[in-house]
């Protein structure tokens, strides 16, 4: 197949899926996902390490079984069937971090359980495990588990710095230091996560400027090029401005590229 | 002749009124309650005032300077902030605590949301609450060299007695700027007789306030635990002249009325069903969040529509 080759560049290898979930579309500081824990639990860097690497196994195994079974479960009835596997995870993780974890188990709460409906796994189980072979889902999950870990380490340890004067427990500031209380409270939740989001969103500017091309975001392609924002795309088969005849002809390609995807996919398998 | 050919575009007529007029009023009629702080808490209070300042016009120049925009320090408006934070704030307070309100109020309330005129509250009023967040202990501290104990809202609220005229004169402690009803009173007649407020907030304000604490006070219309309500705490101050900040006050006038009701209310229901003595600063800033629904419900008929159908 001609378009084998491009394919394989997008869905990409292991190391550009970690990559990609760690930087290019970090899903807290780009993509803007799961900001419930990400804002609820990072009063604290461990907190919020506790939380990212929860989820990174939680992602990582539940991508792995949706992407095994995605030639088998019916477009209809997906939805259900990707919250079934990801709440079974979640439960096996719930239960061993009560076992073997206590501290961090008390400290997480309610918000173990409200794992299953994070949206960073179901969109990463809608948007490339359902549709791209297990292993690079499966470090689709690994990458993107690791960018949630960091951009929640990161803030829990900016809000446990300012809010605390430590960082994973240790004392950091001097004793002067007057502790500001509302960065552990849930205001200082989001003076963080914007601040951290505008500096960011400053290095990638930065780095367009130099004329590196940061803004495009490879992964994920569900083929669906009417709804897709990214104009840059090699692959984009009809934008808006495009005539009607050329919009047929793209539909055309696209379903023969899904067919050549499929097969692609039962090859590597 | 060729003076005569002259064609320029609209407004012909200007208003003498500028922003900076407007804000150095403000200025002028926050001096006498800021000059009986000194004079009542002593030099602790003008350093507070001259810290948070200092702050406030600081951080308004160095964040347009970096930004490469244009300097509007010279409209005073960062002089207001500063000073009204500055009287929000209990004199026992270290330097410190200024000019990191200072530096909030006009970085991440004002300026990160567009500068003057874009601020969805008032700007001396979130830095209080973050202050009154953040550092609990420190800014509900009112003990100073001349008073000790509770301030006279505090000590209405656990059931004892107060001096009602000595809250009307200010001799009491609390912020620097809160306690004298005389000297803001002074300031406010000021303005409102310069036309730079008019009392259609503060009135209503006042009013609904009144009317709630005879209903829900428990005291009934004892007019004692009234004055005292009315001249005890940041309510003078907050009315008069953090209510009525132009930016995040309603425009409509039917608007500012439901304002002030609503100030009034939830100003009462903080100082008698919520656990501390104070509300205004709460109250006033809960109310600016309301302000654009409250502007668009008594947006005015237009005229010429037929009445009862908005154009």
């Amino acid at each position: 197949m001609s378009n084998n080759g491009s394919y394989d560049s997008r869905s990409g290898s292991s190391m550009e899926r970690l990559y990609n979930g760690l930087v290019k579309e970090n899903p807290t500081f780009v993509l803007m996902l799961g900001m419930c824990p990400t804002l609820a639990v990072t009063t604290s860097a461990m907190n919020g390490l506790g939380m990212g690497l929860t989820t990174m196994v939680v992602l990582a195994l539940s991508n792995m079984i949706i992407s095994l079974l995605r030639n088998i479960v019916p477009d209809k009835v997906r939805i259900p069937a990707f919250i079934v596997v990801i709440a079974s995870f979640v439960t096996m993780v719930e239960l061993l971090l009560e076992g073997f974890i206590p501290a961090l188990y008390d400290a997480l709460g309610l918000y173990i359980p409200l794992i299953v409906v994070n949206c960073i796994i179901l969109g990463r189980a809608e948007a490339y495990a359902s549709k791209n072979p297990v292993i690079p889902s499966l470090f689709d999950g690994i990458g993107m588990g690791l960018g949630f870990s960091f951009a929640l380490t990161c803030i829990g340890a900016v809000r446990e710095l300012i809010g605390a004067g430590e960082i994973f427990g240790f004392h950091i500031m001097p004793d002067a230091y007057v502790p500001c209380a509302i960065f552990i409270m849930a205001p200082g939740a989001f003076f963080v996560l914007a601040a951290l989001t505008a500096i960011q969103n400053k290095i990638r500017i930065n780095g367009e400027k130099k004329g590196r091309d940061m803004s495009k975001i490879q992964s994920g392609c569900n083929e669906d090029c009417m709804n897709c924002q990214d104009k840059g795309c090699s692959h984009r088969f009809y934008g808006a401005s495009d005539g009607a005849k050329e919009k047929e002809a793209g539909k055309q390609t696209v379903k023969r590229e899904d067919k050549a995807l499929k097969a692609d996919g039962r090859e590597r398998e | 002749m060729s003076d005569l050919m002259k064609v320029s575009s609209n407004p012909h007529v200007r208003s003498k009124v500028t922003t900076s007029s407007i804000m150095l009023a403000v200025v002028v009629a926050l001096l006498p309650a800021a000059g009986f702080g000194i004079y009542n808490f002593g030099l602790d209070a003008l350093i507070l005032i001259v810290v948070t300042v200092a702050a406030t016009v600081f951080t308004e120049y160095a964040y347009e300077k970096l930004m490469g925009k244009k300097v509007t320090i010279g409209d005073y408006s960062a002089v207001v902030t500063g000073l009204l934070l500055a009287l929000n704030l209990p004199s026992s307070a270290p330097w410190w605590i200024g000019a990191v309100g200072g530096v909030f109020a006009i970085l991440v309330v004002k300026m990160l949301f567009g500068g003057l005129g874009q601020n969805f509250m008032n700007p001396a009023l979130a830095a209080r609450c973050f202050l009154l967040i953040s550092f609990t202990s420190i800014m509900t501290n009112f003990d100073c060299d001349t008073y000790t104990g509770a301030t006279p809202l505090a000590a209405l609220k656990s059931g004892e007695g107060v001096n009602i005229l000595d809250m009307v004169i200010g001799r009491t402690s609390g912020t620097i700027g809160e306690t004298s009803m005389i000297a803001i009173v002074i300031g406010a007649s000021f303005l409102v007789l310069l036309g730079v407020i008019d009392l259609r907030i503060p009135g209503s304000y006042i009013i609904s306030f009144v009317i709630f604490i005879c209903l829900f006070g428990g005291h009934g219309l004892d007019t004692a635990y009234i004055s005292a309500h009315l001249a005890g705490g940041g309510l003078m101050l907050g009315a008069f002249f953090m209510a009525t900040d132009y930016v995040t006050r309603p425009i409509t006038k039917n608007g500012q009325y439901v304002f002030g009701i609503l100030l009034g209310i939830l100003t009462g229901i903080f100082r008698i069903f919520g656990p501390s003595a104070e509300g205004v600063s709460y109250a006033i800033i809960i109310g600016n969040l309301l302000v654009p629904l409250i502007e668009k419900a008594t947006l005015p008929v237009a005229f010429g529509t037929k009445g009862g159908k908005r154009a």
